[in-house]
């Protein structure tokens, strides 16, 4: 266990459990931001008024104003809410399945993986319900005992959705918070303002350190990253469902769930890489989250990416090989169609400059990573755009084939979504600490000499 | 509440109720104050909720078709084709389907204006006795009216001018029957009709004649034309031939389709001419395929028929009359009356005398009644210029139009649903039209407008045409009962014109004519006019129901375009919606372009009606005006015009984009000869595969199996199904930005596709698909299975996510993206139809095979205590079907016509392969080619 953990936590140098402490917790309880830090929020706020401004257009007038149209019935609202759900898979995958296989380098970005998960979750949450013709009959798609008698449809990937993502959200809003508790409790212990005592001490839920405390915590956490692990897979792949399940040329197709699990980890690590980045240098992280970290991330996009790559060709390969007369033009009009530059765009983006990572150098070099995160959430972005848009734009019978153009509104939603994402997320950095501080401790060599004083406060 | 409560208490209270007041208001739907009122005394025959149907006429050019009229209420609400008349045997075109919004239209004038200040009807009256008075003492007074077939119009006319000395009547009718009337005069030396009995023809060859698309005749003919077109019967199978100077439903129909300049028409004419052993004078150019054709028609002589088209000049319609007569047609395919028109035969001579009167100061008072002549004009008469000559101008008409506009005095129309009148059919029938309702918005009728120009000014235009027509049918007992028959059934018996033998002249000269000999200007392009599929003259511009039509074979909607063949918009350099400029004889006109496969090169179609200035909110601006170029020596065709791209842009509201197949087979075609050797061929190039195995067993549709069979072979695509569908399920019409964006919401399109020469069209509905794709992923069970196959719709249960509009393979699911029955003028709610929801915003629709039809037919049914049976049900694409290629009924009863048509070889699903099932099935389209021509 030593070894690799002081490998990677080489540059932990000099630090002992009070100045981590005070490194973390001190990005809190500072009274005041770093001026990047209002800026930042600044900007956030702006583009989620945007957001909460396309948004009433949107209630008051109806799915009209966006660029959706016959043969194409779906179109931003759905591409970004499988953008952000894939984005929303890397907390998870972090937290849980590397907790389960052991690799400690996690503990430097497990919480912002986290937080990022639900914040994503809750961006992509939104859009399901806005594209309804009615959204204010969303909840009609829950199943509830209502006076109608009326159950949800159950054959519906869409009812499935709903099963999926909010069970997601809520086991990744368990796993996080049950992860912050300990945390909570040494802020609570820090902070100077009555409010802040208050606030933190009712959010740490009387958590005083005891063995027992410390036993029950590890149980429950092992539990819950158990129990969220087969949601990493479940999600994306009933989220894939939406398509594959249709008689679409495009949609229809088996390899979907694997394809879009592969991508969405794609996705997630790309966004976390993008957070992680500039946080760790505005704030001065570098001695927590090293460059190890980011080389080891950087490694996992790469992988993942290859897995995605391997989709894109397999799709290509099963259309030609299956010569189904629908299929094959579905593939090639990916290829040479209309829309034909998102398709090569997006390969240049997700397949080509990702293998940049094979160098040691690039998973190195942080800004060049941060422009390869940035060009692979783009390329995702687009991979989502090339299977909604291009498959419905021209499926079976030509004289129904039609164009979709995005509107103002479209990309309003599209750009105040990352307003949505990026305020909670500023305002998550200046609340709560951004990496979990008793994790890192407990990876302090000195916590495997002196085991006994671990956590005690 | 207590009786003293503490302030404690009494917030409580006032807190609770104000919480469950906002509920209230916030949570459910308001229902606005309204007073009911019973009827004091109940009309005779009216059952609320039960329709009644009244049979009257709608005129098109002047010439009748007989329709019934269903009432609801007293509010007309569906108009459906007269099975008792000629013109119309029970179907109609999509005209007259769109007048029923035409009548509601709140565009319409409303008022009597002079000098556009309001005035009242006894106003006019008064204006109207003094210009009596001026004109008995020998005034000028000029009565400009349209083609007239109405003969109690023409008696009231009549009338008129022989009481007024120096009265006279003009004619105006953009699309007349000029060059028609001109041929028979030069061919026989006399004014004759010409109809053909289509249906008792074995070889047609159309000559630039639109015979199915619009016109007095082309529903009739289009029966006629399917009734010999049943490929289970091949020895009576006619065949087509169709030289065309523009593609038009009726090439799309022909078994040989030819591409010609109009110029060009002549020249296969005169080939053709020779062939059959006439003598032509001139040259008359040899070709294989014209002897081909010459032969066939001889084979079938005394069946044959040779049908000229109103573009081709009078030289054409000569040798049209002189090749029927060498066939030996008149008395079976060719039948020849007396004229029908009463007005004068030809509109362009008319309308320049009158012109030339004016310019010469010998009008003083012009009323002109219904006609548009500032718009439609010939360009070179200059029409509006002489307009304000004329020093009193009175305007009667539907609408302020461009001509009301120049005139004092506007007196609003009445519509032909809402007033008194008769009309005659193209082959003579007279027709009493009827009213439905009193004028809605105080209009008067051309009767009226007359009558107060006569010695007994407050006769009504009841007392007119009951009057005339009382007298015509002999008077007395005997003659108010059939006055009251010819209301009831539409039409008056035995007033079709009588059959003529007129004679060729023996001096018939067969020489060419001199427009169409001048050589061909070099470089320049040839301009072809034609009524707008939709808008006709333009007199339908106000239509939201016709504007938004998708024009048979361009698909285009709100608006025209210059018409082009590939090869001339690549030697341009444009593509669909570039704007090119025309130029002919000092006029410029500027215009998208549309390449349109079938086109002939070099020529540019125009449809004439769009680019109005004053055709309400509606119609005003959409589009251009072609009419600048259109003089009267070529008032369907031009030559040395010249075309050249200005660089500018339109976008073109385009309801389908592609119009080939794609290497796919939606629509599978054959010949006779390919249907004899495999009847089975169109099913067996995509077999449905074999059902799925399921745990449950399959549903047994043990009652009713409702089914639609859509027969390809006689689909003409003139698209009067898809106004009818409208009309019966209030789908709204969304406009030109709702178009362009791709939001369309016709329940039923017809599709449009190019195979070669040939041109199919496919109507496709609802496929009501047993195994249907979209009910599997709706997620609120919207859309359901019902026990008998319909796949229906729960409006109230979508919630608008759209997924069974993307998983329908068909794309048959219209959304309402915006509220858009909300959109439409109040006033169009009174024309729904009250058994059919009206769908609100974020609500998927689509075709329902009317299930209320079903649902009062199955009523009659279960009171009669039996089931449903044959025909009882027929839906509304179906009832207004001109060739009745649309079929609907119960599969499951063998005698129905629709299990019959099912059981057809040519039977075919659409996209079978994907296992749908679907209850919407294609009869193959089999074509009757000569063997002897190649293509």
């Amino acid at each position: 266990m030593k070894g690799p953990e002081s490998e990677v936590l080489g540059p932990l140098r000099g630090h002992d459990f009070a100045s981590v402490e005070d490194r973390i917790g001190g990005i809190v309880l500072a009274r005041k931001a770093p001026r990047a830090w209002t800026a930042g929020i600044a900007v956030a706020l702006l583009l989620l008024l945007g957001f909460l401004y396309g948004t009433t257009y949107l209630l008051a007038v109806g799915v009209g104003i966006w660029g959706v149209n016959a043969p194409v019935g779906w179109g931003f609202a759905i591409i970004n809410f499988v953008w952000w759900i894939g984005i929303g898979h890397a907390g998870t995958l972090i937290s849980a399945i590397l907790l389960l296989l052991r690799q400690p380098w996690r503990t430097s970005i497990n919480r912002l993986a986290e937080a990022m998960t639900l914040f994503a979750v809750a961006c992509a949450a939104t859009f399901p319900a806005l594209h309804l013709g009615r959204p204010w009959l969303f909840y009609w798609l829950v199943p509830y005992p209502d006076t109608m008698g009326l159950w949800p449809q159950f054959r519906s990937p869409l009812v499935w959705d709903i099963f999926a993502v909010s069970t997601y959200g809520i086991v990744s809003l368990l796993f996080w918070f049950v992860g912050l508790v300990p945390d909570l409790a040494a802020m609570r212990d820090r902070a100077r303002g009555r409010a802040a005592r208050m606030a933190f001490g009712v959010l740490a839920m009387g958590w005083r350190g005891s063995a027992e405390h410390w036993r029950s915590y590890e149980t429950a956490y092992l539990l819950l990253a158990g129990l969220a692990t087969p949601l990493v897979v479940s999600v994306h792949t009933v989220v894939s469902f939406d398509f594959a399940v249709s008689v679409i040329p495009g949609w229809h197709s088996t390899i979907f769930p694997p394809y879009f699990v592969a991508g969405a980890i794609f996705s997630g690590f790309g966004m976390v890489l993008c957070l992680v980045i500039p946080l760790r240098r505005l704030y001065r992280l570098e001695d927590f989250i090293t460059d190890k970290h980011l080389d080891a991330m950087a490694k996992l996009l790469l992988a993942s990416g290859l897995i995605v790559a391997y989709g894109y060709g397999m799709e290509a390969f099963m259309a030609w090989y299956g010569g189904g007369t629908y299929e094959v033009y579905a593939q090639t009009n990916r290829f040479r169609g209309p829309y034909a530059p998102t398709y090569w765009s997006l390969l240049v983006c997700n397949v080509l400059v990702p293998q940049l990572l094979w160098s040691r150098r690039v998973r190195r070099a942080a800004w060049a990573l941060f422009a390869i995160s940035l060009i692979v959430l783009a390329g995702m972005w687009l991979e989502r755009f090339v299977i909604v848009v291009t498959s419905l734009h021209r499926d079976f019978l030509p004289s129904s084939w039609g164009m979709y153009a995005p509107t103002r509104w479209d990309w309003v939603l599209l750009v105040g979504s990352l307003g949505l994402f990026g305020a909670l997320m500023f305002v998550f950095v200046r609340l709560l600490p951004m990496i979990s501080i008793f994790e890192v401790r407990a990876s302090l060599p000195q916590a495997h000499v002196e085991r006994g004083r671990e956590g005690g406060q | 509440m207590p009786e003293n409560p503490d302030r404690r208490e009494f917030l409580r209270l006032m807190g609770a109720s104000m919480a469950l007041a906002g509920l209230g208001a916030g949570a459910c739907t308001r229902q606005p104050t309204e007073k009911i009122l019973p009827y004091s005394s109940q009309p005779e025959e009216l059952t609320p909720g039960e329709p009644l149907l009244y049979a009257t006429a709608l005129t098109l050019g002047g010439f009748a078709r007989g329709v019934l009229v269903e009432s609801r209420e007293g509010r007309p609400t569906r108009i459906d084709g007269n099975p008792l008349h000629p013109a119309s045997l029970g179907a109609t075109d999509a005209f007259a389907q769109a007048e029923l919004l035409a009548l509601y239209d709140p565009d319409r004038s409303q008022v009597v204006t002079y000098l556009a200040e309001i005035r009242g009807w006894s106003d006019f009256l008064g204006a109207a006795r003094s210009v009596r008075a001026r004109a008995k003492a020998g005034a000028d007074l000029r009565i400009l009216t349209e083609t007239v077939t109405s003969p109690a119009l023409a008696a009231q006319l009549e009338e008129l001018l022989a009481e007024l000395p120096r009265a006279r009547w003009h004619a105006w009718e953009p699309v007349s029957r000029a060059n028609v009337n001109n041929g028979a005069r030069l061919a026989f030396g006399e004014l004759v009709q010409a109809h053909y009995r289509i249906d008792r023809a074995d070889v047609i060859l159309s000559l630039d004649d639109d015979l199915f698309g619009c016109g007095a005749a082309s529903v009739r003919h289009a029966r006629d034309f399917a009734s010999r077109r049943v490929p289970e019967q091949p020895g009576r199978m006619c065949r087509l031939y169709v030289a065309e100077s523009t593609p038009t439903t009726t090439g799309a129909m022909a078994d040989h389709r030819f591409s010609l300049a109009p110029t060009e028409v002549e020249d296969i004419a005169r080939a053709v001419a020779r062939g059959l052993g006439i003598e032509v004078a001139g040259p008359a150019p040899r070709s294989p395929l014209a002897d081909a054709i010459a032969r066939d028609l001889w084979r079938h002589r005394g069946r044959g028929l040779v049908a000229v088209g109103e573009p081709q000049p009078p030289a054409v319609h000569a040798l049209g009359h002189a090749m029927n007569d060498a066939l030996g047609s008149p008395g079976t395919t060719v039948v020849y009356t007396d004229p029908v028109e009463a007005s004068p035969p030809d509109p362009v001579q008319s309308l320049r005398e009158l012109v030339r009167d004016i310019e010469a100061g010998r009008v003083q008072t012009l009323l002109i009644l219904g006609s548009n002549p500032v718009l439609s004009a010939p360009a070179d008469l200059d029409f509006a210029a002489a307009l304000r000559a004329v020093p009193l101008r009175i305007h009667h008409g539907l609408q302020v139009d461009e001509t009301a506009e120049l005139c004092h005095w506007h007196v609003p129309a009445a519509h032909a649903l809402e007033s008194w009148g008769d009309a005659r059919a193209f082959d003579g029938t007279s027709s009493i039209v009827q009213p439905l309702i009193a004028p809605l918005y105080g209009g008067r009728s051309q009767h009226e407008v007359l009558a107060a120009l006569s010695a007994h000014p407050e006769r009504s235009g009841y007392e007119v045409v009951a009057d005339y027509w009382r007298a015509k049918l002999g008077g007395g007992e005997n003659a108010e009962r059939r006055f009251r028959r010819a209301l009831h059934d539409g039409l008056v018996e035995g007033t079709a014109a009588s059959a003529r033998t007129p004679r060729l002249r023996p001096d018939l000269s067969l020489a060419p004519d001199r427009a169409a000999s001048a050589p061909r200007a070099e470089g320049g392009i040839e301009l072809v006019f034609r009524p707008d599929p939709a808008l006709f003259d333009g007199r339908f511009a106000a239509n939201p129901w016709l504007q938004e039509l998708p024009r048979p074979l361009t698909k285009l909607t709100w608006g025209n375009a210059a018409i082009v063949a590939q090869a001339t918009a690549a030697r341009l350099g444009v593509e669909d919606g570039d704007v090119v400029e025309i130029a002919r004889a000092g006029r410029r006109v500027r215009a998208p372009v549309l390449l349109l496969p079938g086109q002939p090169p070099d020529v540019v179609t125009f449809h004439l009606g769009s680019g109005r200035r004053r055709a309400g909110r509606v119609g005003s601006g959409v589009g251009f005006d072609a009419y600048p170029l259109r003089t009267s020596d070529a008032l369907w065709s031009a030559t040395g015009a010249r075309i050249r791209r200005t660089g500018a842009r339109v976008p073109l509201a385009r309801t389908q984009e592609h119009l080939t197949m794609e290497g796919r087979q939606p629509v599978r075609s054959g010949t006779v000869a390919g249907y004899l050797a495999r009847p089975g061929f169109a099913a067996e190039a995509e077999p449905s595969p074999p059902p799925a195995h399921s745990l449950s067993a399959p549903f047994a549709y043990s009652g009713h199996a409702w089914a639609m069979t859509i027969d390809l072979s006689v689909c003409t695509g003139c698209s009067a199904c898809v106004v009818a569908c409208q009309a019966e399920n209030n789908v709204p019409v969304v406009g030109k930005e709702q178009v362009l964006a791709g939001r369309a919401m016709h329940w039923l399109r017809v599709d449009t596709y190019v195979e070669g020469t040939a041109i199919h069209d496919q109507p496709i509905p609802c496929m009501h698909c047993e195994q249907a794709p979209c009910e599997l992923v709706c997620p609120t069970e919207a859309t359901v299975h019902g026990a008998e196959g319909l796949n229906d719709m729960v409006y109230n249960r979508c919630v608008g996510t759209r997924f069974c509009a993307n998983n329908c393979p068909y794309k048959v699911r219209r959304f309402n993206f915006f509220h858009y029955s909300g959109a439409e003028p109040e006033i169009f709610a009174l024309r729904r139809n009250p058994d059919v929801t009206v769908r609100t915003r974020g609500v998927m629709e689509k075709c329902t095979y009317c299930v209320q039809r079903i649902d009062r037919a199955r009523i009659q049914a279960q009171i009669l205590g039996r089931r449903v049976r044959d025909g009882e049900v027929t839906t509304a694409c179906e009832a207004v079907c001109p060739t009745r290629a649309i079929v609907f009924g119960d599969a499951n009863d063998p005698e129905a016509r629709v299990a019959r048509s099912r059981a057809s070889p040519r039977n075919y699903a659409l996209l079978a392969s994907l296992g749908t099932r679907p209850r919407t099935t294609y009869l193959a389209s089999i074509a009757n080619p000569n063997p002897e021509i190649e293509s």
